[in-house]
Parts: C-alpha cells; structure tokens; sequence
C-alpha cells in the first residue's frame, strides 16, 4: 500500500471513519448541529474553530464519552454506536483528552496502561509489572519523556503528564487517533519530537486528528484542514491551500494579525523596577536562586523547557511555595511574601497554569469565580454586592468574548479556551502593579489570544509590569520587552528585544551558558 | 541492576507518601506495645498475646472491607449493623435447625446483597455513600431487633400456629439454640492453629488474598485510580461503577462473616447491642494505617498494623488502671496524638526528600 501518497492526494478508499450530521445540545447551547467529517488512513487531519465551536465535543463523541443527539457514525462503511471510552478504544479509537485525565497517586506506568495492563492468570488479573516497566521505559523515550515509570505522577510538571498522556495514546496501537491540543502545556522541543511521531504514524497509516490553536504546528503537520464555527462546519481546506492567514479567516471568519505590533504597545519605562527579585530561592533550586526584575509598563517573557522550573517559581514568587532565600521587592520596598493574599495586597496577581486545579472553581458560576478574588470591593460591611457582582462578570464575559450562555454557568461547563479566558479576567479585574501570567494563551484561539495581547498592552500602557511565562515560542518572541531563560531551576541567561531569536532562547532553554 | 537505579528506586519508594504513613503507624504499633509491655507483667502472659490477636482479626476483617471502599473513595458505615444483622440472622437460623453451613451460606449470601445494594444506589442512582449507608446503619439494626421479635417457632410450626401472637412484645438475645454441631464454628473463632487464634489466621489469610487483589492485581489498580480521578479511570475504560460495586460487595460480605464470628464467639448475640462501632473501629484502623479517606491511597500492610492500634489501646487502657467510663477518651486522645505524630513524622520526611 502507498500509504505516503495517498496522504498528499484525495483519497478514493472508503473512509476509516465517517460523521454524517451530528447533533448535539448542552441545556440552552447547541454545541453541535449537522456536523460531517471523514477520515482516512495515513493522514493527519487539524480540527480548527474558536474557542467553543464545538472540536472537543465532536471529538468526545467519536471517543465514546459523549453521546449525540443525532446523527451516524460509520467505520470502514459499517454504522456504530459508540456508547462509552472502551467502546471506542476496541474500535481503535483512541483520544487524548484536551484537560489531562490520569490518576496522579499512580506510577507513570500504572498511567500508561490503565484499562489495558498486560496480565497473566487470567481471570485473576494478575499485572505484569517488569513487562510493563520495560514497555514503559521504550514508550516515554518515544516521546522523549525522562522519568522513571515508577516515578509517581503526582511528582510531574504538566508539560510531562501531557507527554504521559500522548505515550499512553501511542500504546494503543489505534486507527484513529484524536489529539485535543496535545501541545498546549508543551513546549517547542517537546512539541517538534510530536510532530516526528505524528509523520511516523502517519506512515504506519493510523489517521491523526489534530486540534490545535497553535496555527503554526498545524502548518507543519496537516495533511487536510477542517474547520468548524459555531457548531457547524466551516470549510475544508486541502495540503496545498493551507496557510496561516487563511486559517484564520475559516476560524473566526476576519482577519487577524496577531504579530502586528505597535511601536506604542511597549509601555517600558524607565522608571525603577515594579518587581526586583534577588536570588529566590525554594525547596527544588539549585544554585544561587533566581535574580530578575521587572519594570513598570515592560512584559519580561520567562522561557524554558516543560519542567524548567518556571511555574515553582512564580509560585515563590507569589507565597504559594515556602520560599527558602532571597527577596522580593516591589516597587522598591521589601515584600513580606508568605502566603498568596500577602502577595494579592502587595498589587500582585498571579494566573496560574493549570486551570481546573488552580485557576477555577469548576462548580461555581463564571460571576462567583470572576467575584472571588475581588471580594474585597464587591461588598459592603461584609455583605455581598450581587448586582456589582453580576455587573463585573458581565464586563468580563463582553470584554473578553466569552462564549457562553449566561454568567450563571458553572464554568466547568466552558470550552477549555473560554475557561482561561475567565481565570484571565478574575485577576485582570483587580488592575494588579505586577501581573504574573503563567501560559495566559493556552488553549486560547487567535481571535481571543489577540484580545489577550491587545489587553496585556493595555495593561502595560498604564504602567503595569507584566512577568510572563510561555511555552509558546512565537508568542515569547512577539510580546517580550525582554527574556529570562530558565533550565532545571536555574536562570541561564537574559535576553533583550534586539538580542532576541529562536536560537539564542533554545541555547539557553537546553542549558548551554552564555 | 545498575547502582543509579536502585538508588532511584529508593528514592520512589521513600517518597511515596503511604511509606511514610506506614513508619508512622509501626512506630505508634511498637510504643503502645512496648508501654503495655512495660506496664504489667501480666501483659506479657501468652493469654494477653492471643486475646489481642484474636480482636486484631475480628476487626481486621472489618477493616479489610472498609479499606476497600475507602480507597474507591466512598465510606461504609453499616459495618456494625451489617454484622449485627448477620449475627442476629446466623442466631435465628441455627435456633430454628438450620444446617450451620447453610445458614452461613445464607448469612453471606444476605450481607453481600446488602453490598450490591448498597453500590446500586451509589453507582445508578448516584446517592452519596455517606448518606447511603448512614441510612443502612439504621435500617439493618432495626432490622436485626425486628428478626428476633419474631416467634419463629410459632410461624413455622403448624402444631403450634395460633396457639399466641407470633410478634413477642420486646427483643430479645440471640442465642445458637443449643446445638452439638457447631463445633467447627466454634473453632473458626475460639480455637487456635500453632498458638495463634483463628480469626487471626483467617484475617492474615483475607489480608494476603487482598493484598494480591489490591497491589498485584489490575483490579486493585483500577480501584486506586477511580478512588483518585473517577474521570481519568472512565475515559481510560475501565467500568468505574463495576469496580465501585465489588468494594461495597466485599466490605459487606466481610461484615457478614464478621457478624457469624461475633455469635460464635459468646455464644449469643444482642440486635441493640451486638456490633456497635464497629464501623468506626474498621473506618479507625484503615484510616490510621494511611488509607486516605480521600481515596486512592492506602496499602495492606498498614491496614495490618493500623488494625493493631485499637486492640492494643483498649488492652494498654485496662491495664493501666484508667477508669472503664474514660476509656473511650484516652482511646480517642491516644489516636488523636498517634495521628499528629504520624502527620509531623510524613512532613519531615517530605521536606527531606525535597531538601535531598
Ligand atoms: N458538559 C457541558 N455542559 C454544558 N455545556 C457544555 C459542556 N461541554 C461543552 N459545552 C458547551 O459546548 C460548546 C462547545 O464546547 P467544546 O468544548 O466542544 O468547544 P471547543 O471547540 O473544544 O473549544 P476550545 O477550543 O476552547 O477547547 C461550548 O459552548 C461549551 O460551553
Ligand atoms: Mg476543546
């Protein structure tokens, strides 16, 4: 079989997997209406449509977690229902889920073949542990992952459970496999060695779905282009007609131009330093601890590796880790840090990374979680002010395009992008000196990753600093006044605008001084 | 194995936070049993030794069950009534000629459909497991006292139908009706094997079968991860709520031969009395040997020493000479500084391993 070039020409072959009007609605919202989609063997296939349109939930359904409304879904010509995940996975179907789903209080290797253990004695499901440990070791070094398979999970940067999660994808020896933005918490080498395996299992005739907002990654990979808006579909687009400009334009149906950038947006000043942090040190530093400064009006990026040790120390930073040396001074003046609300009324805010554990209380209304670190002024003598309440949650949800049906909506019930863009705004609403955004843009579409920029130059324009760590390479490189290059703990090195470039930040992101 | 590695995978082993628990809990097994020890001479008899070790299993037992659910996540308070239930049920039939074997049968075959239903309600009707088997906790003592109303005697024999009202006016005792072929019953919880008692053995065979189930076996993995991240388990396949059923299927069914033991054991058994606490000495003992009652942590060989602590507590209590009306408060104090010290030892541990 040709495998390869039928990647490159409009296949004739029946479809390994084919979606003919699909429905589906949450309560108000209709998240899926008359959706279509074919896939074939050998090819990688990018799913693309602005936050909410519906990519995850197209992609649940295929993996048997979601139920649709309406519609057929056929394999190699056949009809099947798929009613749940092992389901799917017999089929060969195998998804990786836009939010990680492992159990953190399992080794790496019980992560990688839960549901699917190589066993013996039969019925007495006996686990065969040397035999998983050593296909683990092969499947982490497929993907590039370091660590032990005995290594608890708990014990891994997200970046690294996101690597867990495509090996453990990749063990399954799937048909079709879906990758809902498996490259949001990765970084440009983690994300590259992807890429590697995604041509391999093309080659070996799997079909790849790929979700992604990083257009670029979507560039490189995509064999075949399909966007969805709104719920419905929105066009298709074939090797030869996909570029950047026109993605966009199918996603968000206008122009965006997320590079442009103004010689005002830079706020940097001269004035001293919003944020001076001297030889920081916590629990996991090595070395003499990270120096840095950040002044008002300036976005410093913080580059690095996945596991580089960027989110520990913005978590120092803020009181969330104990802080074994060093100190922070803001706006000159000592900080006392101890805990997050010391740091909150020092005029700081931090957007942490991960979303559901940290950023958000899933169960509570968008309006209780844009309200809660706001408190302080929507309330009079101890009281709640519901109506400011309800008053700020709306500005937030026009200001940044949330998509959603009203701010009553638990906001576990968000598209992922939508969640970011609400943990973006509960701290955005407090007009923070520093703000301290770790991945601000993860999973976020261009149209709002562009309302985020346009925000965080907003902010600076007033005299904000702005500290902000990001796998995004791209994004790194178009919004840093300057860069702070972290590896294993450690500060490698500083970068200003003019000394900027991918190679200078990948020398000192892999560790080699300068 | 290259030297790098095993250095590496002591490191995982220590800082695996049930490690540390588990010194915990040894140490605190090792201090009460060195102060009762020390205390009375009498303490260090053979006698005292076994008295001890047959409560251990009687209890381990329970605890076995309670562990399992604990680790889904879920709680099993019912485990007292259950046994009492099993106890009064196992009383009624032997009184009324049943086959001991059958009537056992039949016990467990109650208790475990007591499990199933348990995990009905939680699984399909998503009740929470508190509230659950809170109401079980109720439901299945009022049961027992209903059973031992009934004048079974009258209901059953046609000779003496009618001849007075077959609800007897208060509950009574329970009793094995006399009989001569109990004698292997007997045995299972007043005899011993090599100077051990049997229901020790009986727990130390169960804690293996478990300990294989929950550390070797795919099942205990798959109860581990729904206990942590019910999601990540489902969309990785595994039938979450069959997993969720077998633990409240198991914690039951050992309560069922919990309750057949407690008969055996004085010869009768109280349906206002018989079992109580229970289900907070099993939830203590699991609890104490690191098994988190968020679920998804809890190992087999902490439940055996967390099993420990209890027994050796009351024992330590009387011989101490401290008065019966305080011994639930030296208990609950005891526990409360074994607990504390077990936290402050796995948080120095901690900061060790991230200090190395
Ligand atoms: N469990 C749910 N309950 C209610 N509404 C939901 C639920 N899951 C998704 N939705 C709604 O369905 C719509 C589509 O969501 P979906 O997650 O598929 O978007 P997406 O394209 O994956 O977006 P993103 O790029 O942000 O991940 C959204 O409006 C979302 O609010
Ligand atoms: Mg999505």
């Amino acid at each position: 079989m040709t495998v390869a070039t039928s990647a490159m020409e409009p296949p004739v072959q029946t479809p390994l997997l084919e979606v003919e009007r699909i429905s589906k609605r949450y309560g108000g919202a209709q998240a899926l209406s008359g959706v279509g989609l074919r896939l074939y063997a050998g090819e990688v296939v990018a799913l693309i449509g602005e936050n909410g349109a519906g990519k995850s939930t197209l992609m649940k359904i295929l993996g048997g977690i979601v139920i649709p409304d309406e519609g057929e879904i056929r394999i190699v010509g056949q009809p099947v229902r798929l009613s749940s995940p092992s389901q799917a996975m017999d089929l060969g179907i195998s998804l990786i889920h836009q939010e990680l789903n492992l159990a953190d209080n399992l080794s790496v290797e019980a992560n990688l073949f839960l549901g699917r253990e190589l066993t013996w004695g039969g019925p007495l499901g006996l686990a065969r542990g040397k035999a998983m440990e050593a296909k683990s070791r092969e499947l982490l070094a497929r993907v590039g992952l370091n660590v032990s398979p005995l290594e608890r999970l708990s014990n891994l940067t997200p970046g690294q459970k996101q690597l867990v999660e495509i090996a453990r994808s990749l063990s399954m020896d799937a048909r079709v496999l879906i990758m809902d933005e498996p490259t949001s918490s990765l970084a440009q080498k983690e994300t590259d060695r992807l890429l590697e395996v995604i041509r391999e299992l093309r080659q070996q005739g799997v079909c790849v779905v790929y979700i992604s907002h990083r257009l670029r990654e979507v560039e490189a990979v995509a064999d075949r282009v399909v966007g969805l808006r709104d719920g419905k579909n929105a066009g298709e687009m074939t090797r030869a007609q996909i570029n950047y400009a026109a993605m966009v334009q199918m996603m968000v149906g206008r122009e965006v131009d997320l590079h442009q950038r103004n010689a005002a947006d830079s706020g940097a000043s001269d004035r001293g330093p919003v944020l001076r942090v001297e030889k920081l040190r916590h629990a996991l530093s090595r070395g003499e601890g990270v120096s840095l400064e950040v002044r008002p009006g300036e976005i410093v990026g913080m580059a690095g590796l996945v596991g580089a040790g960027r989110t520990e120390f913005a978590e120092t930073l803020f009181g969330i880790r104990p802080r074994v040396s060093g100190q922070v001074y803001l706006e000159g003046q000592l900080g006392k840090i101890q805990r997050p609300a010391d740091a909150i009324a020092l005029g700081m805010a931090l957007v942490p990374e991960d979303r559901r554990q940290h950023g958000l209380i899933l169960a509570e209304s968008i309006g209780g979680n844009i309200a809660l670190p706001n408190l302080d002024t929507h309330q009079v003598a101890r009281l709640l002010r519901f109506s400011k309440i309800r008053h700020t949650a709306h500005q937030g949800v026009t200001s940044l395009r949330i998509r959603t049906t009203g701010i009553a909506k638990p906001a576990g019930q968000l598209s992922g992008g939508n969640q970011q863009k609400v943990v973006l705004y509960k701290w955005l609403h407090r007009q923070p000196k520093l703000l301290i955004l770790d991945e601000p843009t993860r999973g976020v579409d261009v149209g709002a990753k562009k309302e985020i920029y346009d925000l965080m130059h907003d902010l600076t324009r007033k005299g904000v600093g702005i500290l902000m760590i990001s796998s995004d390479l791209e994004e790194i490189l178009h919004l840093s006044d300057r860069v702070v290059v972290m590896h294993e703990h450690q500060k490698t090195g500083e970068l200003t605008r003019a000394q900027l470039s991918e190679e200078s930040i990948m020398r000192l992101a892999t560790g080699s001084q300068s | 194995m290259s030297k790098g590695e095993s250095s590496n995978m002591f490191r995982t082993f220590f800082s695996n936070p049930t490690v540390g628990r588990i010194l915990g809990v040894f140490l605190l097994v090792l201090v009460l049993y060195g102060l009762m020890v020390g205390i009375e001479e009498n303490a260090r008899s053979l006698e005292n030794h076994q008295n001890i070790a047959r409560r251990i299993g009687e209890w381990g037992i329970l605890t076995l069950g309670a562990a399992f659910v604990i680790i889904t996540g879920g709680i099993d308070l019912s485990i007292g009534s259950v046994v009492c239930l099993s106890a009064v049920s196992f009383g009624i039939l032997l009184e009324n000629g049943a086959n001991p074997v059958v009537a056992a049968l039949i016990v467990l075959a109650g208790a475990g459909l007591i499990g199933l239903f348990h995990g009905f309600l939680i699984t399909r009707l998503n009740l929470q497991p508190f509230v659950v088997t809170l109401c079980g906790l109720f439901i299945y003592r009022g049961l027992a006292q209903f059973l031992s109303l009934i004048d079974f005697k009258r209901l059953l024999d046609p000779a003496l139908r009618g001849t007075g009202r077959i609800l007897r006016d208060s509950s009574r005792d329970v009793g094995v009706g006399g009989r001569g072929d109990l004698g292997w019953f007997f045995w299972l919880q007043k005899g011993d094997f090599l100077g051990v008692p049997m229901p020790m053995w009986i727990f130390g065979i169960l804690a293996l079968i478990a300990a294989i189930f929950l550390h070797a076996s795919v099942y205990g993995r798959y109860l581990f991860a729904l206990g942590h991240n019910e999601q990540a388990a489902r969309y990785a396949g595994v039938h979450t709520n069959r997993y969720k059923v077998l633990a409240y299927f198991l914690c039951s069914l050992l309560a069922g031969l919990g309750g057949i033991l407690f008969l055996m054991k004085i010869n009768s058994a109280s349906p206002s009395n018989a079992g109580n606490w229970f289900e907070l000495y099993a939830i203590t003992g699991a609890v104490l040997g690191g098994t988190s009652l968020r679920g998804g942590e809890g190992t087999i060989i902490g439940i055996l020493l967390g099993t420990a602590v209890l027994p050796l507590l009351k024992t330590l209590v009387i011989f101490a000479g401290i008065p019966s009306d305080m011994e639930f408060s030296a208990i609950g104090l005891a526990l409360l500084l074994g607990t504390l010290a077990d936290e402050l030892l796995r948080r120095h541990s901690e900061k060790a391993r991230k200090g190395a």
